[in-house]
């Protein structure tokens, strides 16, 4: 039986991605915070990918891309648009002094806090800072791999990861 | 501040993402001050929260049927006759008996990973502590009386006169709602826990071999004897936790 490239190219494609499917439908709704937002984006994520699969090289990271296309596909939709608009970016590159100061009381309380709690301090967070929180703690990625999912240098994945640490501990004190 | 130079890399040194170099020296650093170890222990109990706060949503059935249409996954084709049937039924449960044993081994990793890193925990927390023993002698003779009536079981614990090793002193500990030891060895300036429970109690860390592994940055060898379970952690090389670990099946089988 014969196989046509487009075939050849599909099946590589749902090999890689599919595995991704539940994590990315994780981010995706932690980002708009609705499911059928959620269920668009991550749709729309799937088939703009599907499309520009030629184009990822193979041996590069296929994760990061994936997230960088559904983060890129979010702010670019109305719920993305609104969350960037209303959320200042400054001062990034001071990264090493916003190094976060937690003599951890934080620490103590998540400890005795139920998930919800956690999880709606999270909520709480700006969607920079939110995003980023949960790359490194949740889908465990490096520094670089942030870095590649959302087009940004190194330096300010740390300044604004140092940010959302020291955000959501401020939450968790309130 | 205390350590503020070492504080602000702190996280940093936690994601993993120091140069190795810096690494080492961070280890070093945290294993000697108490300061900077409580402060990452609380740091990796945070992330720990965070990690599981973060899965959160699950997507529908339907909705990944839809996306995988979408995509053009083939739809599972149907099989015809009997004989098809019959086949498919036994590839099922080969795989349906297949993916339970995946469950099982997957789900019995993460349990083992659990449990040594909660043993990891206590390490790093009893160090950290201001009195980290509550019998503080280096006899053994004073050492092992102190934990009758306080724990189930009773244990031997080895002589230490022509070794490196000195005993600093004891406690009790509980693992998995379960009495135990928790004794506190010295070895030049490393510290290590030697943890002492009833056999049986984490199914998933039955290790039958006792070979040295590294988790969490530390070295740890876990053996069962004479109904024992035994655990040993520290930041020591892999060797001398091995030697303490003979010192003590040796005493255990005496």
């Amino acid at each position: 039986m014969l196989v046509s490239a487009k075939e050849l190219q599909s099946d590589a494609f749902e090999e890689l991605a599919m595995p991704l499917f539940d994590r990315l439908y994780n981010f995706a709704y932690w980002l708009t915070q609705n499911r059928d937002e959620t269920e668009d984006l991550v749709q729309e994520t799937y088939a703009k990918a599907l499309r520009g699969f030629s184009s990822f090289q193979p041996g590069t990271n296929f994760r990061a891309w994936m997230y960088r296309i559904l983060r890129n596909t979010f702010l670019t939709s109305r719920t993305g648009l609104k969350a960037t608009m209303t959320v200042p970016l400054d001062s990034e590159e001071n990264g090493r002094e916003l190094t976060s100061e937690c003599q951890t009381p934080e620490a103590i309380l998540i400890e005795r806090a139920d998930w919800q709690r956690v999880q709606s301090a999270i909520d709480d967070l700006p969607v920079a800072s939110r995003e980023i929180l949960l790359l490194c703690e949740v889908e465990e990625m490096s520094y670089r791999e942030i870095a590649e999912a959302l087009s940004i240098p190194v330096g300010t994945v740390m300044s604004r990861l140092s940010r959302a640490r020291k955000m959501l501990a401020e939450r968790l004190r309130r | 501040m205390v350590c503020e130079s070492w504080k602000t890399q702190l996280d940093t040194y936690l994601d993993g993402e120091l140069p190795s170099d810096e690494m080492h020296a961070f280890d070093a650093h945290v294993r000697s001050c108490a300061s900077c170890a409580a402060d990452a222990l609380a740091r990796v109990q945070t992330k720990r929260s965070i990690q599981a706060a973060g899965k959160r949503f699950i997507p529908r059935a339907e909705f990944r049927r839809r996306v995988e249409e979408s995509i053009g996954v083939k739809p599972r084709r149907s099989v015809v006759g009997w004989g098809w049937m019959i086949t498919a039924a036994i590839l099922a449960l080969l795989l349906v008996g297949g993916l339970g044993v995946t469950y099982n081994e997957r789900r019995r990793a993460s349990q083992e990973q659990q449990g040594y890193s909660e043993l990891a925990d206590l390490h790093v927390a009893t160090l950290a502590s201001t009195s980290p023993v509550d019998v503080v002698s280096s006899d053994r003779h004073t050492v092992k009386p102190w934990f009758q009536g306080k724990i189930p079981f009773t244990f031997n614990l080895p002589e230490l006169q022509n070794s490196e090793f000195s005993l600093v002193g004891g406690r009790i500990t509980y693992f998995e709602q379960t009495p135990g030891a928790h004794l506190i060895y010295k070895l030049r300036k490393h510290e290590l826990s030697v943890f002492i429970f009833q056999e049986g109690i984490s199914p998933s860390m039955r290790d039958e071999h006792s070979a040295v592994a590294r988790r969490l940055s530390f070295n740890m060898e876990t053996w069962s004897q004479g109904g024992l379970w035994y655990c040993i952690v520290g930041d020591a090389s892999a060797s001398d936790v091995h030697e303490l670990a003979e010192l003590l099946k040796r005493s255990a089988s005496s």
